[in-house]
């Protein structure tokens, strides 16, 4: 099989997994290395596909040769497809001369489970240390942790990548028994719990030698897809806020469903993908990272799931009346940044434009805000910025104004349609 | 000052632009416009021609930095920009910063300072695009790639360039503004080049172009299709440029040289050698620290 055809398997293998983020390493460039991500603090982002997506990192699976059998998964072993296997060499050279040519940003390696965790993790260490060792490759590696591998082989992949991940899938127990019958909870959340220690443990020798070798420096992530099994947003919450709490984790992906494979316990093929859910989660996500947003404020078993027609964010506003109006020249920042309209750029440009002078109603457009959300929450000087006065019921139908020309034209029709049956 | 309709022209540069404002004070005048040379428009006003003089220009920016050690850096940028009226947009700000000192730079909606404050927020933008949307080819190992930026960006580029590619000889042009980044050996330059033309690939190089295009066809979703968003993250005006959206041809590579006398088309002599540089060629005017 020629290079072309098995980067066509094993790239179309790996693109339901949502993350690409290049962020949170800072690798310095180095004599006789080739590549470094030492000015992308945030990441960069090398091309965009025709979904909308950022592409990142050459993102391919090891091999597809996989032995579990998922049923959500186009690689589980009962599905007709055909199946290729990276030898170490070529990708190594690929993902080299890809970054030369200022395609990627680096390495996205995952894989389908070939013959067990730990042989698969095995072939993952050998291609990344020929990456990282023989063609001296100072890029990016997000590398993926397989459920079950043995610890000493993860601590291995770990001093090779910059981040490391391990796919939740399912976000509850009764998901990953109904749908992936090989994974349990407690295989997922061990290599959690390894990766999270380990990086701690790597930060503390880190301040006392200066070259102690890094254990994934960039953090590790994880992925959950919505809308294959039952929870509500609630819950997927709830656990996401665990998970940055307690596992440290630095990004928490969602991945709408795709229906890939017919099976009859998963949403029937003509499913479109819950996008707009998924949108509404990334929201709320953002929220809990830099907000300073709790999951029992923005959603309850009152209320277990989001507004498809407001943003997490209004609604928790127009919720909380006695919250405002927030007063834009005393309020400090974290009073600022619960204001719809007002994003975190926009609020630290307040606090500097308000040292030298008070602010107007119409310098805050000027500082970025979104005055069309922002107006019914503040006050300048006293004064609201909005000339009229409305109730709350107004508010919220000319929030949903704004939204609905926000939104994509498709997803306010399937909208209307899932009104019509509810 | 005195209510005389003066026009200044000077040399294009960041000094000479800082020479402008020098003028302007020691004669005690309000320029009505600033001109480059070779924008030659008709006026009925005096045209003054103002010569650089480092001196003048470094007085002028060392009495900018003793008000505020960040407008000196601000003010490089903003002169990258392809801000319309760029010139007397900077100098507008210069007069009104020498008043008010450095509070002016906290007041982020004043009407002198924000449309330059926009402007290099723009520059700022799309330099992050170009870091990730520059494709760059392999010629016979040295690297090259092309560009056609609003702003100019080179000078803020070069940073990241030459850190990722530290160990590699490469150059990127930049047609809009027609000159070159050039960096060889640890060491970089950016130098005017009127006229370009990137050589055709070898089998090598049109090959991992394919690589790239099938690989950026196949991680699509297609039922996440949404031409909107992607038109949003990266606008049409960078496609031109990437592998990704050229046409056939462009995947093709260059017919094996024969050993006879006529050079194959377009054969890399196209290409500088970033390691040759043109003797006696002009500085690149004001580069970004």
């Amino acid at each position: 099989m020629n290079l072309l055809d098995k980067l066509t398997i094993l790239s179309d293998a790996a693109k339901y997994d949502a993350a690409c983020t290049s962020s949170g390493a800072r690798r310095g460039y180095q004599e006789g290395k080739i590549g470094c991500t030492s000015t992308s603090v945030a990441g960069c982002c090398h091309t965009f596909s025709s979904d909308g997506r950022c592409v990142t990192l050459l993102k391919v699976l090891l091999s597809n040769d996989c032995c579990y059998n998922c049923k959500y998964c186009v690689n589980r072993c009962t599905n007709d497809t055909p199946r290729a296997t990276f030898a170490p060499e070529e990708l190594a050279e690929l993902t080299i001369e890809f970054y030369r040519r200022n395609y990627i940003e680096g390495l996205f390696l995952s894989s389908g489970v070939l013959r067990s965790p730990d042989y698969t993790t095995e072939l993952m260490i050998r291609a990344l240390s020929i990456l990282r060792s023989e063609y001296r490759f100072n890029g990016y590696i997000h590398a993926k942790a397989i459920p079950g591998t043995s610890p000493e082989l993860v601590e291995q992949l770990g001093f090779l990548s910059d981040r490391l991940s391990v796919n939740i899938e399912l976000p509850s127990e009764a998901g990953l028994k109904l749908l992936a019958p090989n994974k349990t909870k407690q295989a997922i959340l061990r290599p959690m719990t390894q990766i999270r220690d380990r990086a701690k443990q790597s930060k503390q020798e880190l301040v006392k030698y200066k070259h102690a070798p890094r254990f994934a420096p960039a953090g590790q992530s994880t992925q959950l897809i919505v809308g294959a099994t039952k929870e509500s947003d609630l819950h997927i919450l709830n656990l996401t806020q665990a998970l940055y709490d307690s596992y440290r984790l630095k990004r928490v992906f969602y991945s709408a469903y795709v229906p890939v494979v017919e099976n009859t316990l998963l949403p029937a093929l003509d499913t479109k993908p819950p996008l707009l859910r998924e949108h509404r989660l990334y929201q709320a996500d953002w929220l809990l990272r830099f907000y300073g947003f709790r999951a029992n404020e923005l959603l309850d078993d009152s209320a277990p799931d989001f507004n498809p027609d407001l943003d997490p964010k209004c609604c928790w506003a127009l919720r909380h009346p006695e919250f405002f109006p927030v007063e834009v020249n005393r309020a400090d920042y974290e009073a600022l940044l619960r204001v719809p309209g007002i994003g975190v750029v926009s609020a630290k440009r307040i606090l500097v434009a308000r040292r030298s002078g008070a602010l107007r109603a119409e310098d805050l457009k000027k500082l970025g805000v979104v005055m069309k959300r922002a107006q019914y929450f503040l006050t300048c000087g006293g004064r609201y910025a909005s000339p009229l006065k409305l109730s709350q019921e107004g508010i919220l139908q000319n929030l949903m104004a704004v939204e609905r020309r926000a939104l994509p034209q498709a997803e306010a029709q399937q909208l209307s349609l899932f009104d019509q049956v509810g | 000052m005195a209510w005389r309709e003066i026009i200044y022209q000077y040399d294009g540069s960041f000094e000479g632009l800082l020479c402008c404002v020098f003028e302007s004070y020691t004669k005690k005048e309000r320029p009505t416009a600033i001109l480059r040379d070779g924008d030659d428009e008709p006026s009925l006003f005096e045209i003054r021609a103002v010569t650089t003089d480092r001196a003048h220009a470094q007085r002028i920016y060392r009495s900018l930095y003793k008000r505020s050690p960040e407008v000196g850096s601000f003010l490089r940028r903003a002169f990258l920009t392809c801000l319309p009226d760029k010139e007397m947009a900077i100098y507008r700000f210069i007069v009104k910063f020498y008043r008010e000192g450095a509070p002016l730079l906290s007041r982020l909606s004043d009407d002198t300072y924000l449309p330059l404050l926009k402007a290099v927020r723009q520059l700022s933008g799309e330099v992050e695009q170009f870091r990730g949307f520059t494709r760059f080819s392999d010629f016979d190992g040295v690297l090259g790639a092309e560009i056609e930026p609003k702003n100019r960006v080179l000078p803020v580029l070069r940073r990241h360039f030459c850190e990722r590619y530290h160990n590699e000889t490469f150059f990127l042009y930049d047609r809009t503004h027609r000159e070159a980044l050039l960096y060889s050996g640890g060491v970089s330059r950016i130098v005017p080049l009127n006229h370009f033309e990137m050589a055709q690939p070898d089998e090598v190089e049109a090959g991992y172009r394919r690589l790239w295009r099938r690989f950026y066809d196949t991680v699509a979703i297609e039922a996440r299709k949404n031409e909107k968003l992607r038109m949003t993250h990266m606008p049409k005006r960078y496609w031109g440029m990437m592998t990704e959206f050229q046409d056939e041809s462009y995947f093709k590579a260059r017919p094996k040289e024969t050993p006879s006398a006529s050079p194959a088309p377009g054969a890399p002599a196209a290409i500088p050698a970033p390691a040759t540089r043109p003797e006696g060629a002009p500085p690149a005017p004001a580069s970004a620290p």
